[in-house]
């Protein structure tokens, strides 16, 4: 085991060679940037089920990859053989791509300036490496709550997981930056499924994937998510949705726990957010947004209370990093400040396109680090800071939240999820859902999903927990761009009163 | 010295493969390796924007170690050119396989098959495969700009071949070719989009103009007019796309092992599966086939990994066509040899395409918006998510077109919606079914599955849950 230290194997690796001969390369070739890029990311993916461990796979992605501008095009080429020949070889494809794209490139390529950073090396904050973690070890773990769930007569079937990932990453620049990089990262969670007559349904944990190591799992009470206690809770919780009625179709104050409202923020304003999109660069695969740039500093996004921040630097959010894939300082700013639309998340090539983002200081603008590539056979794209409502400082519990409720709905726990394709219409489902009758909770419904256009929604938003009941959530695996990529990012968010929202029976949606 | 790039320039993927079976010390070993290369071009606002080439070489290694209680296996992948790496990940393999317990579904390795093309090369692309799109593109570009439309989209081609062998005589070869485009327009007042795409072997055959011709005649069945309406059921028109968008969808729920044991569309109520019920209208058939012409796939199983689904102990068992539904009835789930036990049912595991057929469907997208007197016509679906497993509800939305047609006319453009519905019931309600033509799944085709086969499909009552403002 090892604590936040860098990994010599991955310091023993060509990657600082490569990188000066595909970038002098490059040079030669008289672009007018060139990046360089060297990963190596290793995977370990665990997967139980009643009590047998199905599969422990480990896998290793290793690889560079040089990005130009040339002629104002891109160009960008990926290898995995690591020797010199092929480092140059790469960089003239990807100078021979530019040649190519310059062609049918009416906006030339132009890259907001980021000060040089000078061989720095950046390890995010983790105590127990776990990909060196004995697989057993975490068999164990899995297998166990596997084996637990399924003590409980209720519990017909009972799935675990966990994935864990540490990334290193060295980017080279032709303006002298050199970033050295290691992140890692951990998802681990069960389900139980149980039937009742012709019903049946499921219960999952509600823990969220974090930057942090194999101390989230089996580390102190301050670190540590508890599995135990969820173990143990959640047959109950199963059985009581079996039995639940099911919800009369209409419209509700919600409250919403954060283990729910990170999706949601995730959707409607995480990639709203994200200027590539609205600017039309992702308009043929994941969509635009309705937060056009005409609209910043007036677009009501939602009620005063909402206070939504974009933030690279979050401690253990899972798009923490140091530096981005454009060799850019990791910021926080905000998005969006007492319900209006402020700003947006950038690359370096958005930066520049517009500069009056950044300010009065960046006149030829600042990216605010959001540039990502999942691997080193990707080009890096504008990808989504953490993005997290702010809680309120002195504000409400919980409890609090749902006494102000006189007839509504308390919602846990993600599952479903979906929203159109400029980030208007939104259906989301969930863990569970208890019924709220003045201002008490009485008991779970269910066949539950919840439906709003994005503004109407945050509109409704009366009031936001005090930081009691704030909870770091986030997502593994979330897509963007062609060719697909994945990213993973945090969300955080108080728990949150939203009144007058419309709520489906997913039964009746079925029937017809 | 001798160099290390002429070193590893003379490593074949065969070369790799037998280094890996000669490596291990484990009672078994299979060895998969994946040589990739990619190219691909995007564009946005009648501009390039990204592209990119790739050649990735991924190697699995598969361990198989007996005890007294079972077999252990152990799985480690890596990008991995050298013989040194090969080796290195067979011995982590197989110290895995040593330390792990048990395989639920241990079984027999398939024995002595060997492709007759077993000594090839690697089958390769690369952006030379687009020298005749390339400038067709940057002429549409201009095309476009000169009419008032803004282009986006994306076009790939990715060539992908597997070398597996094992311990037990395996040498199985399989070159697959996978492309892919899209194209999205939009007026220049960005009050309107449509969307054409497909999928494709060799894109030497995807004609940028003609894309761009075809989103333009889309574009103006929306200049007819608008039509505002209302959440509600509609009479629709799905084309071959949205269709393989909600198949798709179904196929991944087909897992037989998940279905016995009582959790999907597809389980019996009772206990057991619904193998045998009727679950779709007399006449249709779902299938795949490795060998169906234009959307031909792996013949064998190739598995790096075990789950409900998949099985490391199934690799190189042959694949053939299967009949998931036949004439309306459900013949099959797709299955390892493990779930076929637990089952007891045949051995019937995924293949990588999917073909929808319903008698007596003729025709084309055309005839049935033809044969329409008011409904809509989508162009495709989007964001398509599960909500409830039991009835398979998935969820999403139009985009890129919905169109308003009456009297068998496309009179002008309808908003987006938000629908709910079960493709299991579709299949049993349509109302008429066009010719079975090759599709591309919006939503899937991209990063998972493009090679579908599918007719446009009728459907009264379509459930379009609320209203997208989306443009």
């Amino acid at each position: 085991m090892s604590g936040p230290r860098l990994d010599p194997t991955f310091q023993a690796l060509p990657h600082r060679r490569l990188g000066e001969v595909a970038l002098a390369r490059a040079a030669e070739l008289g672009v007018s940037h060139a990046d360089f890029r060297f990963e190596r990311v290793r995977y370990q993916d665990l997967t139980a089920r009643d009590g047998v461990l199905q599969a422990a796979d480990d896998s290793v992605d290793v690889g560079f990859a040089v990005r130009v501008v040339h002629r104002g095009a891109w160009g960008f080429a990926s290898g995995v053989l690591l020797t010199d020949d092929e480092a140059r070889r790469v960089a003239e494809q990807a100078v021979a791509l530019a040649e190519v794209a310059a062609t049918m490139t009416s906006t030339p390529v132009e890259l907001a300036p980021e000060p040089t950073y000078d061989d720095v090396t950046w390890i995010s904050d983790h105590e127990i490496d776990p990909i060196e973690v004995p697989t057993a070890e975490k068999a164990e773990v899995l297998v166990g709550w596997t084996r637990r769930l399924r003590e409980h007569p209720g519990v017909e079937h009972a799935a675990s997981f966990l994935a864990a990932v540490r990334e290193n990453k060295y980017y080279a620049d032709l303006h002298g930056t050199r970033t050295t990089q290691q992140r890692v990262r951990l998802q681990p969670g069960f389900e139980a499924m149980g039937s009742r007559g012709d019903l049946f349904d499921s219960m999952a944990s509600l823990a969220p994937p974090v930057g942090r190591g194999w101390e989230y799992v089996v580390g102190s009470p301050a670190v540590a998510w508890d599995f135990d206690a969820e173990v143990a809770e959640v047959p109950g919780l199963l059985a009581e949705k079996l039995a639940a009625p099911s919800v009369e179709a209409g419209r509700y104050d919600l409250v919403v726990h954060p283990s729910n409202l990170w999706l949601t923020i995730h959707e409607s304003i995480g990639h709203a957010t994200e200027l590539d999109r609205a600017l039309g660069y992702e308009a043929n695969y994941a969509g635009t947004s309705f937060a056009t740039y005409d609209q910043l500093g007036s677009l009501r996004y939602g009620s005063p209370v909402m206070h939504v921040t974009g933030d690279r630097t979050t401690p253990h959010g899972l798009a923490t990093v140091g530096y981005d894939d454009e060799g850019v300082a990791a910021q926080s700013w905000d998005i969006v400040s007492e319900g209006v639309l402020v700003g947006y998340q950038l690359d370096r090539s958005m930066a520049a396109m517009k500069p009056e983002l950044s300010g009065p200081d960046h006149p030829q603008g600042r990216s605010n680090g959001c540039a990502y590539a999942d691997s080193p056979g990707h080009v890096p794209i504008q990808r989504m800071a953490n993005v997290s409502l702010q809680p309120a400082p002195d504000g409400p519990s919980t409890e609090e939240l749902i006494s102000r409720v006189e007839r509504g709905i308390y919602v846990v726990g993600d599952r479903s999820w979906s929203i159109d394709m400029q980030r208007f219409n939104f259906q989301f489902t969930g863990q569970r859902f208890h019924r709220i009758v003045d201002g008490e909770l009485a008991g779970q419904v269910r066949d539950v999903a919840y439906q709003a256009t994005t503004t109407d929604y945050w509109g409704s938003l009366e009031a936001v927990g005090g930081p009691q009941t704030y909870v770091v959530g986030g997502a593994f695996n979330c897509g963007k761009a062609q060719p697909g990529q994945v990213a993973s990012v945090s969300h955080g968010c108080p728990t949150s009163l939203f009144r007058d929202v419309r709520i489906l029976n997913t039964t009746e949606e079925a029937g017809h | 010295m001798t160099s290390p790039s002429h070193a590893t320039h003379r490593t074949t993927p065969q070369s790799l493969v037998e280094q890996g079976l000669a490596a291990s010390v484990a009672d078994d070993c299979v060895v998969i390796v994946r040589d990739t290369t990619s190219a691909n071009l995007r564009w946005a606002n009648n501009t390039l924007t990204t592209n990119g080439v790739a050649h990735g070489v991924q190697v699995s290694v598969v361990s198989f170690v007996r005890g007294a209680d079972g077999v252990g296996t152990g799985t480690v992948s890596s990008t991995a050119t050298t013989q040194a790496q090969v080796t290195e990940l067979v011995r982590a393999a197989d110290a895995a396989a040593r330390s792990a317990d048990p395989a639920e579904d241990a079984a027999e390795l398939v024995r002595d098959r060997v492709s007759p093309d077993w000594e090839e090369s690697p089958v390769t692309t690369d952006v030379h495969t687009y020298s005749a799109f390339a400038p067709a593109l940057g002429e549409a570009f201009g095309r476009a700009r000169a009419e008032a439309r803004v282009l986006y989209g994306f076009i790939s081609h990715e060539v992908a071949t597997t070398y597996l062998g094992s311990t037990t005589g395996l040498r199985l070869r399989h070159v697959q070719p996978t492309g892919h485009y899209g194209c999205t327009g939009k007026d220049a007042a960005l009050t309107q989009s449509a969307w054409v795409g497909g999928a494709t072997r060799d894109v030497s055959d995807v004609d940028a103009l003609a894309m761009d011709a075809a989103v333009a005649e889309r574009l103006a069945w929306g200049a007819r007019g608008r039509h505002d309406l209302p959440a509600g059921r509609y009479d629709t028109i799905l084309p071959p796309s949205s269709v393989a968008d909600l198949l798709v969808s179904t196929y991944w729920a087909a897992g037989a092992r998940v279905a016995h044991e009582g959790q999907s569309v597809f389980s019996g109520r009772g206990g057991g599966t619904r193998i045998g019920e009727q679950v779709a209208s007399s006449g249709v058939h779902l299938y795949s086939d490795p060998a169906h012409p234009g959307l031909e796939c792996a013949p064998f199983v190739a598995a790096a990994s075990s789950s409900n689904e998949t099985s490391v102990f199934d690799n190189g068992l042959g694949l053939a066509r299967t009949d998931w539904i036949r004439d309306g009835r459900l013949e099959a789930l797709a299955q390892t040899r493990h779930s076929a036990g637990l089952t007891d049912q045949p051995v019937t595991p995924y293949v990588d395409n999917l073909v929808l057929d319903v008698d007596g469907g003729a025709g084309r997208l055309d005839d049935l918006v033809a044969g329409t007197e008011r409904g809509l016509l989508l162009t495709c679906l989007w964001y398509i998510r599960e909500v409830d497993p039991q009835s398979l509800l998935l969820t999403g939305l139009t985009r890129d077109g919905v169109y308003l047609v009456e009297d068998g006319e496309v009179r002008g453009l309808v908003n987006n919606f938000r629908f709910n519905e079960s493709p299991v019931d579709l299949l049993q309600r349509f109302s008429a079914a066009s010719a079975t033509v090759p599709s591309f799944s919006r939503e899937w085709g991209d990063d998972y599955f493009s090679r579908t086969a599918t007719p446009a499909l009728r459907v009264p009552d379509f459930n379009m849950s609320s209203v997208s403002q989306a443009l």
